[in-house]
């Protein structure tokens, strides 16, 4: 491992990335949990650890709308949010994809209100599924301050120009103190050089920014906003081969373990993955054929790499953090089934609904899962497409 | 070629380049109503030139005024203003 070993909780983990990306803007308004994200940073500027503009701003819709300006000037940008900030962000995350800025915003995920939580769920994730940007998802805080150091590179790389989220979970990740590895600042510049702008402001060359369009163009800028996101896929592999190089630590879209020879597995995003694996050790050790996939990348969701992971896999069990009323799955489960509808071989599938507002995933909510995954496999068909875990029945 | 570029051809993030671009956007037809203008009734206040809101009233040397129908959204402001009715307004397709 490259860098130095530091002990840090999520929060400062992510920035400290920032400051060491030497971002030239962050506009942000406080909310829990990720407060501390950009009370930090403020306190870089404030003592001149950090060249940046910090505006205060009086809502988060603001805090998007400030970046979106700045990132279009040509700035580094950085925001950070979580939960009802994100919602009210909404409009402005679509502004931000389709302007093609490259700001780069930490989630902290949060339950939505009501009832008012401020633990984690990935309701707010969800919610920005469909806005353009890029989203990444940390397991622990060394990945939160890898990916957003990577999320910067990734941004700004010129295939891509579209906008990035890294999602934390809130208080599990942004609130624990782990041990990690910096990198050098040095290191740091190398593999993220200075931002270049691409259409700056200039008053010589004036351009128009965010013009209306009607039906005559707008569903061409749709399509070419489609293409920009898919196109982004091979960028953010390449980014995710150079980091591991520099880092001495491994980073792909899909994690696996264990699915060599496993018959069931669990797909998870963020921290959980690291709970089921632990459960799935243990259950391996007896004799179990189990194995856990997780995303580190959500959004352009990775197709080609689950379906590889998924080989040979006979019941998979999605987990969601999150619920959509009135779908027939929740949401990581439609993204699932969608991209495996059409193939001959794949596995069955059910949904797994926990965690919820926080509420702890245990280690035998996970040893219940994979027996549920087990049965499926024994009787050959699914009998409860969608189960809650963790919840007073 | 097609004068409709495709999506391929268009430039990134929705811009657009090249500007002031306004004029080669006829808002005219845009238009539902027309004002139609008396010109023997206008005695040249100017009261539609200031209050046009585009501004599609044209303003000429002797003070007499032109309505510019590329430009004109049939708002219908000229109009209501006009002190001594000189400007009524027509469907479009029918005679004034």
């Amino acid at each position: 491992m490259r860098g130095k070993r530091v002990g840090m909780r999520g929060n400062a983990a992510v920035a400290y990335a920032v400051k060491q990306a030497e971002v030239d803007v962050i506009a942000a308004y406080p909310i829990t949990p990720q407060t501390i994200i950009v009370e930090v940073l403020s306190e870089y500027v404030n003592n001149g650890e950090l060249n940046a503009a910090f505006i205060p701003v009086e809502s988060e819709h603001s805090a998007l709308s400030a970046c979106v300006g700045a990132s279009l000037a040509g700035a580094r940008v950085f925001t950070a949010t979580a939960s009802q900030g994100l919602a009210l962000m909404y409009e402005i995350l679509w502004i931000a994809s389709a302007l093609r800025t490259t700001i780069v915003m930490a989630l902290a995920n949060r339950a939505l209100s009501a009832p008012i939580n401020i633990h984690c769920s990935h309701d707010d994730a969800y919610a920005a599924r469909d806005t353009g940007w890029i989203q990444f998802f940390a397991e622990n805080v060394q990945e939160a301050y890898d990916l957003t150091l990577q999320a910067f590179k990734v941004s700004e790389d010129k295939r891509v120009l579209l906008p990035s989220i890294i999602n934390l979970d809130g208080f599990i990740l942004t609130h624990s103190l782990e041990g990690l590895y910096v990198l050098d600042d040095k290191d740091v510049r190398d593999f993220l050089p200075p931002k270049e702008p691409v259409q700056p402001i200039d008053p010589d060359n004036p351009i128009t920014y965010g013009p209306l369009d009607l039906q005559d163009y707008y569903i061409e800028h749709k399509r070419q906003q489609a293409e920009a996101m898919k196109n982004s896929y091979g960028p953010i592999k390449e980014v995710f081969a150079e980091y591991s190089e520099l880092a001495g630590r491994k980073y792909a879209p899909v994690k696996t373990y264990g699915i060599e020879d496993a018959e069931v597995a669990a797909l998870v995003l963020g921290s959980s993955a690291g709970t089921v694996r632990y459960v799935a050790r243990k259950l391996r050790k007896q004799g179990k054929k189990v194995g856990v996939i997780s995303l580190t990348l959500y959004r352009p969701f990775p197709i080609d790499e689950l379906k590889k992971a998924l080989k040979g896999i006979k019941v998979l069990a999605v987990m969601d953090r999150s619920y959509s009323f009135g779908s027939p799955a929740a949401q990581l489960f439609m993204d699932v089934a969608a991209a495996l509808y059409n193939d001959k071989e794949k596995p069955l599938l059910f949904n797994v609904v926990y965690g919820l507002g926080g509420r702890d995933l245990k280690p035998e909510h996970v040893v219940y899962i994979f027996e549920k995954a087990e049965e499926v496999a024994r009787v050959g068909e699914v009998r409860e497409s969608q189960i809650w875990v963790g919840v007073r029945d | 070629m097609s004068k409709w570029r495709t999506w391929r051809d268009l430039p990134l993030g929705c811009v657009i380049t090249g500007v002031p671009t306004s004029l080669e956007y006829k808002t005219g037809n845009w238009r539902a109503l027309r004002p139609v203008l008396d010109k023997d009734k206008c005695i040249s206040c100017l009261m539609c030139w200031v209050h046009c809101p585009e501004p599609a009233i044209k303003r000429l040397e002797d003070d007499k005024v032109e309505i510019d129908y590329d430009y004109c959204k049939g708002c219908g402001i000229c109009a209501e203003v006009c002190p001594v009715k000189a400007i009524t307004m027509v469907m479009e397709g029918e005679q004034a």
